[in-house]
C-alpha cells in the first residue's frame, strides 16, 4: 500500500534548492493542488528569474520561463489566448515586488483570472543574498552590510496589503510553511487560489513567507524560527482580500 | 480587379493583421502609430479577438510572449522609444524561438526625440534589437499597399522560422493615406506548432518555452542552430526592388519614404541624361547583398538616401566590398530629404565619376 508518494504534477528531477529552503515544500503544495483539482493537463506554469528559475523543470505541466519580473504579463497573454487553461506564476520577492511590480499591480488591477504564488524570503537568493524589496529594516544582506537603513534605502513593501487597496483582485492571503500547521493552512490557501481560477473568479495571490538559511546565514532550524520571530510581526499572516466571502457576508447582513 | 479602399498606413497594418488571422494585439499609446491600437480596439472585440492596452511597452511585449508561447498569432506595435523598451522582450522571444509580429513606426530620436518620421532605428532593427546574438526579419514597406502585404508576409515568415518579424516603417508610412487592395492579400496554410504550451492534456511530456541554458556547450549549439536557420532565410527570403538599374552607373540605395523621394530624383536625373537607378531593399534583414554586389557590373558610385545619420550605408558598403564609393544623402530629426536634394547629390556624384553623362 502506498502511504506517501510524489504528486503526479511533479516529475522525478531532484530539486536544486539548498538544505532548509522551503521552495521544495511550496512546489509540492502546488503540485498536490493540481492533482486534487485534476488540472495538470490544462495547466501552464510560468517560472520567474531567481531561485525558482528552474521550476519549469520540476512541474509536469507545460511551463514557460519568463524574463525577470514579467511573469504576470506573460500569464496574461497565455490566459487571454487560452481562456480554458489554468495559468499560474511562481515568483520570488525580487521578481514580483521589485523589477516586476508594475506587471504585478496591473495584472491584479485587471483581475486577470490567474493564480500567483509569491514566495517571500526577504532576500535575493539566486544572486547570493542581496537586499530585497521585502528585506526587513536592519536586515544584513550583501548589499546592506550594515543592516537595511530605511532612511537611505526605504521601507519594505507589504504586497498583500498594497494589492488589497485595489478593486481588482479576488483573493489575497499571506501564509507560511515553517511548521506542519502552517503548511496545512498554506495548502488550503493555494487550493482556494486555484479553485477561484477554475470558477472564473479572477486574480488570486498567495504570499508564502519562506526561508533562506543559506543567505540569512542560519541553520535551517533557526531560519524557521526567524519567520516566527521577525517576519510574521512585519508581515502578519491572514486573508487580505476575499471578494466572494465579503460579498456573501454583505448579502447575509442584508437578509 | 480587386476593390480598393483608402486607408492610412497604420490602419492597413491593423486590417492586414486581422486578415492574416491575428486575433491578439497588445500595445501602449505612442505617436505616430496609435491608430493601430485604436483600430484593433474597435475591431478585435467584434470578431472574438483580444485587444489589451498594456501598462507599459515592457508588459505588452511580454503579453505577446505569452500568447506566442501558446502557438497563437499575436502582434504589438510601437514607435522608436517604445521599441527600446520592448528590446528586452525581443531578445527573449529570439532566445525562446517564438514567432511574433512587431511593428515599429519610427520617429526621430534619440531619447524622446520628436514625433516626425525617421529611419534612425535601422541599426536597432537589423543588427539585433536586444542583447545576445539574434536577428529579426525586418520588412520595410514603401506604400500603404506594402504595409498590408508585408504584415501578412511577416506573420507567415515568423511562423515558418519561429522568430520575430518586424515591420520597420516610419511616421510618413504610418500616417499617409493611399488606396489599398485588401482582397489581393494571400494568406497561407497554418504552420504546425507542436512545441506550444497549450496544456499536456496528460497525453504528452510537458513542453517548456525557455531561453535559459546554463551549460555553455548546449547554449553554443542553440546559437549555432539558430544561425543555420538564419542562413536559410538569407538564401531564400531576400526581397528588393530595382528601378531603372539596367545601365545605371550611379545606384541609389533607399527604403521606405526615402525610396519614394529618390524615385522622383532618379526620373529627373534620367531626363538630364544621367545613368542612375535605385535598389530598394524590402527586407532590411536579410539585406539584399547580392543585388548590390551584382550592380557593381555597371555602377561606379552609390548614394545611400536615409532619414538617419547614415546607418544602412554601412550595409551598402559591406555589400559593395569597397569597390565603389558610397556617399550619404540624408535628413534627420523628423526631416525628409527633398527630391531636389537627392537630385543634387546625384549630379555631384555624376560630376565626380565623370563618364559620358
Amino acid at each position: 500500500m502506498v502511504v506517501f508518494d510524489k504528486p503526479h504534477a511533479l516529475n522525478d528531477i531532484p530539486f536544486h534548492y539548498c538544505p532548509g529552503c522551503t521552495h521544495g515544500i511550496i512546489h509540492r503544495l502546488v503540485a498536490e493542488v493540481m492533482d486534487e483539482l485534476g488540472i495538470e493537463g490544462k495547466a501552464v506554469g510560468i517560472a520567474p528569474v531567481g531561485c525558482s528559475v528552474m521550476a519549469y523543470n520540476y512541474f509536469n505541466c507545460d511551463m514557460i520561463e519568463a524574463a525577470h519580473g514579467r511573469a504576470p504579463a506573460i500569464a496574461t497573454g497565455v490566459k487571454r489566448a487560452l481562456p480554458d487553461s489554468i495559468v499560474f506564476t511562481y515568483q520570488g520577492d525580487g521578481d514580483l515586488a521589485s523589477i516586476g511590480m508594475a506587471e504585478t499591480v496591473h495584472a491584479a488591477a485587471r483581475n486577470e483570472n490567474i493564480t500567483v504564488i509569491f514566495v517571500n524570503n526577504a532576500i535575493y537568493g539566486m544572486t547570493g543574498g542581496q537586499m530585497a524589496p521585502t528585506s526587513l529594516p536592519g536586515q544584513v544582506t550583501q548589499t546592506s552590510p550594515y543592516g537595511r537603513d530605511v532612511k537611505q534605502c526605504g521601507f519594505p513593501i507589504r504586497v498583500c496589503e498594497m494589492l488589497a487597496t485595489l478593486d481588482g483582485p479576488e483573493y489575497l492571503e499571506r501564509v507560511t510553511v515553517n511548521n506542519v500547521k502552517q503548511i496545512r493552512n498554506a495548502k488550503k490557501a493555494i487550493k482556494k487560489a486555484f479553485q477561484n481560477q477554475v470558477e472564473g473568479k479572477g486574480f488570486s495571490l498567495i504570499e508564502v513567507l519562506s526561508t533562506c538559511p543559506t543567505n540569512w546565514g542560519m541553520t535551517p532550524q533557526a531560519a524557521l524560527k526567524w519567520i516566527d520571530d521577525k517576519m510574521i510581526p512585519y508581515y502578519p499572516l491572514g486573508v487580505y482580500k476575499d471578494r466572494t466571502a465579503a460579498a456573501a457576508a454583505v448579502e447575509k447582513e442584508e437578509n | 480587379m480587386a476593390d480598393k479602399v483608402l486607408m492610412k498606413g497604420n490602419e492597413a497594418i491593423a486590417e492586414a493583421a486581422i486578415i492574416a488571422g491575428c486575433r491578439h494585439y497588445f500595445g501602449y499609446p505612442i505617436t505616430p502609430q496609435t491608430e493601430i491600437a485604436a483600430y484593433m480596439a474597435k475591431r478585435l472585440p467584434k470578431i472574438g479577438g483580444v485587444f489589451l492596452q498594456a501598462e507599459s511597452e515592457v508588459a505588452a511585449i511580454n503579453m505577446v510572449y505569452g500568447v506566442a508561447s501558446t502557438g497563437t498569432r499575436v502582434m504589438t506595435s510601437s514607435s522608436s522609444p517604445g521599441i527600446s523598451l520592448k528590446s528586452e522582450g525581443l531578445s527573449y522571444l529570439a532566445g525562446a524561438d517564438l514567432p511574433s509580429l512587431v511593428v515599429n513606426v519610427q520617429r526621430g530620436g534619440p531619447g524622446l526625440g520628436g514625433i516626425q518620421p525617421s529611419q534612425a532605428d535601422y541599426f536597432q532593427a537589423t543588427k539585433g534589437g536586444g542583447h545576445g546574438d539574434f536577428h529579426m526579419i525586418v520588412l520595410a514597406p514603401s506604400s500603404v499597399q506594402e504595409m498590408a502585404e508585408l504584415t501578412v508576409h511577416g506573420f507567415e515568415l515568423a511562423d515558418k522560422y519561429r522568430m520575430t518579424s518586424m515591420i520597420l516603417a516610419d511616421g510618413t508610412m504610418g500616417q499617409m493615406m493611399e488606396p489599398v487592395a485588401l482582397d489581393a492579400l494571400k494568406v497561407g496554410e497554418p504552420v504546425e506548432k507542436p512545441w506550444a504550451t497549450t496544456g499536456t492534456k496528460l497525453e504528452r511530456v510537458h513542453n517548456i518555452v525557455n531561453s535559459l541554458s546554463l551549460v555553455p556547450e548546449e547554449l553554443e549549439e542553440l546559437n549555432f542552430a539558430r544561425y543555420e536557420r538564419y542562413k536559410v532565410i538569407e538564401e531564400n527570403e531576400v526581397m528588393y526592388e530595382t528601378y531603372r538599374m539596367e545601365d545605371a552607373e550611379i545606384c541609389i540605395a533607399a527604403f521606405g519614404i526615402a525610396s519614394r523621394v529618390s524615385r522622383n530624383a532618379v526620373d529627373a536625373a534620367r531626363e538630364m541624361g544621367i545613368k542612375v537607378g535605385m535598389i530598394r531593399p524590402i527586407t532590411l534583414w536579410p539585406f539584399p547583398k547580392k543585388a548590390f554586389k551584382d550592380s557593381l557590373a555597371t555602377c561606379k558610385a552609390y548614394i545611400s538616401v536615409e532619414l538617419s545619420m547614415g546607418q544602412m550605408i554601412e550595409d551598402v558598403m559591406l555589400a559593395t566590398e569597397g569597390k565603389a564609393p558610397v556617399t550619404l544623402c540624408n535628413r534627420v530629426g523628423g526631416m525628409i530629404p527633398s527630391p531636389e536634394q537627392v537630385l543634387e547629390s546625384i549630379k555631384e556624384t555624376a560630376a565626380r565619376i565623370g563618364g559620358n553623362n
